[in-house]
């Protein structure tokens, strides 16, 4: 019955690229849910990019399993960007109670690219900054001998 | 009137398909069809996870209010106690508790019957604006 309606998930250097054209069963929904994480594993990239231009609407079903996805892929160090949501389906998002807390969103896929891009720039400079910290931790401890 | 069978979960997508075209012919904006078919696909899951099958009827509304009405029929468990389902985040199953409380934000009315035992009818309104 619903067996080729997988939906492909890009690489695109350190990110992933995937662009919902289906309505999206709950099935279908998890199944994607299960396909990112596992591509993230494999490629350790660091951000995903899930374009939603195409879907109508996200119920909640929907909307939480890709919240869900959005957390559990930060703890796998890969951080989503869900972009290209239409008007009407960001307006019942927030009636229906559900606005996608915490999930980083933008208005189309150059946006989300710049974001994730930042993003990772961020998080370079930290690490490069607290690897600066410890060099300076031992130069004191050098010191003091 | 149109009737869409609740049987396996891919009919929750024909149910809030049906409804949206039928909105769309009545002449409701984007805005309303999403709504309507969101709250769609909230109820006719709510039939699929608690009853297992039911039905799901379009049909234009019948009197003073021009609109779109859509009734949930099942003969599932029935709700114990409506007030609590209608509050949000409240679930007895592990879906997310948006189901009734979300339906109702989206839609202009709802009406609730149930009977403990006896399956559930659930009806929504929209109505277009005068």
């Amino acid at each position: 019955m619903l067996e080729n309606t997988s939906i492909p998930i890009l690489k695109l250097k350190d990110f992933l690229l995937v662009s919902i054209q289906i309505d999206l069963h709950d099935r279908i929904a998890q199944q994607l849910q299960q396909d990112i994480l596992e591509r993230i594993s494999q490629t350790q990239a660091k951000g995903v990019l899930i374009d939603i231009s195409a879907l109508e609407m996200v119920d909640s079903f929907m909307g939480r399993t890709l919240a869900d996805t959005a957390r559990m892929a930060s703890t796998l160090d890969s951080e989503i960007v869900i972009v290209g949501m239409q008007p009407a389906v960001a307006i019942t998002l927030v009636e229906l109670g559900l606005p996608l807390g915490g999930v980083k969103t933008a208005i189309n896929l150059d946006e989300g690219y710049e974001l994730l891009q930042e993003s990772l720039k961020e998080k370079a400079s930290e690490k490069q900054g607290l690897e600066e910290e410890s060099e300076e931790e031992e130069a004191d401890d050098s010191g003091s001998d | 009137m149109i009737v869409v069978p609740i049987k396996e979960e891919s009919d929750i997508v024909h149910a809030r398909a049906a409804a949206k075209d039928v909105a769309r012919k009545l002449g409701f904006g984007l805005v309303d069809q999403t709504r309507i078919s969101t709250a769609v696909s909230e109820l006719a899951r709510n039939i699929y996870l608690y009853a297992g099958e039911g039905e799901v009827h379009i049909e234009e509304h019948p009197d003073s209010h021009r609109g779109i009405r859509v009734t949930f029929i099942d003969n599932g468990p029935g709700i114990d106690d409506v007030e609590l389902a209608l509050k949000d985040g409240w679930s007895s199953t592990k879906a997310m508790g948006k189901g009734l409380p979300g339906a109702k934000r989206l839609t202009d009315h709802m009406e609730i019957n149930t009977q403990p035992g006896h399956g559930t009818t659930v009806t929504i309104e929209k109505w277009l604006a005068q």
